[in-house]
């Protein structure tokens, strides 16, 4: 990638709760706030810490199917609704399956860089609890080939990862990988629990690796090699956060210290019709990973924390081989071993990732960015950790469908 | 006939009422299963919801529908495995839509029992009467050329005077399902004296594929189960009208039920089992039952009294409970009946003052909820029952009665030989009653 013409920060980040099963707050049966009601909170709120709607030259928002979950399209549109200020702005909405967030951040930063723009509002969203989730897995298919949906399983994606066990299952040894699968579970939940707007926040089990044991995968009732609790649950939940020039920050007034510093990215498209060239990899996560490290001009060991892609604990543990803290077989051992634990050598989804904190598909990518912004600028609350000073660097990868859409962006404290 | 071909053509009569609408479902869905193997795919498969209601069939469609969608939901897994082969079902939805639709296709609503005559297997499931039984099937068996098997689901009349009156050649078996037939796990079987072989054979084969368990019983009126639950509703009942000399008969009622649910570690309290039953419906049965019985007298004024003041109990078409012994808000008791007065008695003006009359539990942690689901459960219960012992409150003393007297009715089923055995007798407890340990134990020694 070529050298950055300008400098592009990114602050006043905003999560909202993730709603879904394991929220006190979530009753399955009553009716609960829709799609608006997300996108308002999240964009208010970041809103709120830039000056107004007055000082946005341009909004995004990311999402993957609402026209599906909630038989809604046309969701730029809705932007204008968070505050009246932005009506008549320019407005886009980005789809990349799972990665529409991080897609969403790319549309702000190219028109930042771009010069059409020095402060991008940027939302992601999803609300998938509108249906049960044998119906909700027919949408989620929709970031596979559809060409493939008929011969794939009833639960299509948790189906796809679950391939992907089975292939590491077979080269490594099953207990030894779910071991590691077991470690990372704990990871999650133990870091919700620090994050009061994880789904995962009110989680109480005790001893979560007796779960993990106790809940065998089952393929007559779910898919062969993974149990539930290897996998993101259903989420309801909008991020939002600014992309800013250096001018665009002083317009918003967010002194540098309070914003992360975006030094580099990489974007990378598989082909979507052919299937992964080994199943024990995610190549295309390995490629957008090593090409973000070296847009930024730093190395992997350089990162104080990273946001990956957990849809399922399996897609962690091969994360951490792409990203090449392991070797191919043994990112399984890395996890069990606690490196990737929130005091491990590199700490992973510090508030939960997408099976702690939630997997609010379209939104995730947001909800990553302002991860790393809070960690990175000391926000993150009880779940903070310690950014060592000369390791300022963090790190976000979004993944849509099985490694096809992938954003990976490097962060600095501002 | 093999098992596919008995099952081509069936007839369920009193299909929309509560016991036959789940009878149907289970039928319809096993024929489903049968209609979809690839050898079945050319063949039909017919199942008739004879009812008296068209109000009743219209409900009852509904209620297919409903649970249909739940069922297909939780094994479509399975289901993309039957419908591989067609290729424009792609989703999950389409899946399970046309898995709805299949099975609903099998049903044929009807108000005419003329539909049995091609019936080749034929549910009963009308009211427990048994000259309505003995007519209807007697005249569908002059019409039906098929010679069909009966399988009848009365809970109390017996197998061998159904046989004779209707003159059935012993073409007749009871298959007694719980309430409700899709959720409880046991059927009670009982045979004629002239039972064939291979129709009791088709019948634990059929049992089996519904995932229920089989518990024979000898054919004496009322059988296993209702030979314990109506003796125990007496006992329940004879235990009101002595508490009620001290006590106003609704703070009776209130404690016997509360001593049968939380001292004796129940599903649910005596009275409220008889409202959900039907207070109807256990008074037909207790008269069904008492002409058979030698020295003892299955016969309550209580419950004849209720019936003529329109109090019943039973369910609304949409499953709620009707008020009985108990108003019911939300599907918990909150007032008792009183037979005088006419009128419901707040159960909270009374509750405290009963609750301490009867005094407190050994264990406030151990309930039917809590344990049920527990392997050591019976640990639990021991440990529970050993404590109830010790104490010398009323509830104590009216609980440890109780299971006396309900450990006795199950050795006199064991004895009289309507059960083969005790452990039949607690299994029928166990998985009809949905009980937590079966009235055959030590606990009251």
């Amino acid at each position: 990638m070529k050298k950055l013409r300008k400098k592009i920060y990114m602050a006043a980040g905003y999560n909202t709760i993730s709603i879904g099963t394991g929220r006190k707050e979530f009753h399955p049966k009553k009716p609960r706030p829709g799609l608006e009601h997300y996108i308002k909170e999240a964009g208010q709120a970041t809103l709120k810490q830039i000056g107004g709607a007055k000082n946005v030259d341009e909004g995004a928002i990311g999402n993957f199917m609402a026209p599906r979950f909630n038989k809604q399209g046309h969701i730029a549109g809705l932007i204008p609704m968070i505050d009246d200020g932005l009506e008549y702005k320019p407005c886009i909405r980005t789809e990349g399956a799972c990665a529409s967030g991080a897609l969403a951040l790319m549309s702000g930063i190219k028109s930042v860089l771009a010069d059409t723009a020095d402060v991008v509002l940027t939302v992601g969203v999803e609300v998938q609890n509108t249906m049960k989730a044998i119906y909700g897995a027919d949408v989620l298919a929709g970031a596979g080939w559809f060409q493939k949906r008929k011969d794939g399983h009833a639960y299509f994606f948790p189906g796809q990862f679950s391939n992907r066990a089975g292939a590491y299952y077979e080269k490594y040894g099953m207990e030894y990988a779910r071991k590691g699968m077991r470690r990372w579970f704990r990871n999650a939940i133990e870091n919700a629990r620090l994050c009061p707007t994880a789904q995962e926040y009110h989680n109480s089990v005790k001893d979560l690796d007796a779960l993990y044991d106790k809940l065998k995968p089952n393929g007559k009732a779910f898919v062969d090699n993974l149990s539930v609790l290897d996998c993101s649950k259903v989420s309801d939940a909008a991020s939002a956060i600014v992309i800013c020039s250096e001018e665009g920050l002083k317009k918003v007034g967010i002194p540098k210290d309070q914003a992360v510093e975006v030094l580099g990215w990489a974007q990378v498209e598989r082909n979507l019709t052919n299937d992964p060239p080994d199943l024990k990899e995610v190549t295309a996560i390995k490629k957008a990973a090593k090409e973000a490290i070296e847009s930024a001009g730093i190395t992997i060991n350089d990162l104080a924390t990273i946001e990956v892609h957990d849809c399922f604990s399996i897609a962690g543990i091969l994360a951490t081989e792409a990203l090449g803290f392991a070797e191919p077989g043994k990112g399984a051992q890395f996890v069990a071993d606690g490196h990737t634990a929130r005091d491990g050598k590199i700490p992973l989804n510090t508030t939960g990732g997408l099976i702690g904190w939630g997997h609010p598909t379209g939104g995730t990518g947001v909800h990553q960015a302002v991860t790393i912004w809070e960690q990175l600028t000391g926000k993150a609350g009880e779940a903070q950790i310690e950014i060592p000073k000369d390791r300022p660097y963090g790190m976000t990868i979004n993944m849509g469908g099985d490694d096809v859409t992938v954003v990976a962006i490097i962060y600095k404290r501002g | 006939m093999t098992y596919d071909e008995k099952l081509r053509n069936v007839t369920v009569l009193g299909a929309a009422g509560k016991m036959g609408s789940g009878i149907l479902l289970l039928t319809a869905v096993e024929m489903a299963e049968l209609s979809l193997k690839p050898e079945n795919k050319s063949k039909t498969f017919v199942l008739n919801a004879v009812d008296l209601s068209d109000e009743g069939l219209a409900g009852l469609m509904k209620y297919l529908k409903v649970q249909l969608q739940k069922i297909a939901e939780k094994k479509t897994v399975y289901l993309r495995k039957v419908y591989a082969d067609r290729a424009d079902l792609i989703e999950n939805g389409e899946i399970i839509e046309q898995y709805i639709f299949d099975v609903m296709n099998i049903v044929r609503p009807q108000t005419k029992i003329e539909a049995a005559y091609d019936s080749t297997l034929i549910f009963e499931a009308i009211s427990e009467n048994k000259n309505l039984k003995v007519k209807l099937l007697s005249q569908i068996d002059t019409n039906n050329k098929n010679n069909p098997w009966y399988f009848t689901n009365t809970s109390s009349v017996p197998i061998n005077l159904i046989d004779n009156e209707a003159k059935l050649g012993g073409r007749i078996l009871g298959f007694h399902f719980y309430n409700p037939p899709a959720v409880q796990k046991l059927v009670e079987l009982i045979k004629t004296d002239n039972s064939s072989e291979e129709m009791v054979e088709f019948a634990k084969a059929y049992a089996k594929s519904l995932g229920k368990i089989i518990v024979p019983s000898n054919d004496f009126a009322g059988f296993i189960g209702n030979g314990h639950f109506m003796r125990d509703a007496m006992h329940a009942i004879t235990e009101v009208e002595s508490l009620s000399k001290d006590v106003p008969f609704v703070e009776a009622v209130y404690m016997i039920n509360k001593v049968a649910q939380d001292f004796l570690v129940r599903p649910m309290g005596i009275f409220q089992l008889i409202d959900y039953v039907g207070i109807d419906v256990v008074s037909f049965i207790m008269n069904v039952m008492n002409p058979f019985l030698d020295d003892e007298e299955l016969y309550s004024p209580l419950l004849i009294k209720l019936m003529e003041a329109g109090v019943k109990g039973g369910q609304n078409s949409n499953g709620s409970q009707k008020d009985g012994f108990f108003k019911y808000e939300k599907g918990a008791p909150v007032a008792v009946y009183d037979p005088e007065k006419k009128e419901y008695h707040s159960i909270s003006e009374f509750k405290e003052k009963c609750d301490e009359k009867l005094g407190p539990l050994p264990d406030s942690t151990v309930s039917w909820k809590s344990i049920i689901r527990r392997r050591d459960k019976e640990e639990l219960l021991e440990k529970f029952f050993t404590s109830l012992k010790s104490l010398q409150s009323l509830g104590a003393r009216l609980a440890i009665k109780y299971g006396k007297r309900s450990n006795e009715i199950g050795k006199v089923l064991v004895s009289t030989k309507v059960a083969h055995n005790e452990n039949d007798v607690n299994t029928v407890m166990l998985t009809g009653f949905f009980h937590a340990y079966g009235p055959v134990n030590s606990f009251f020694n």
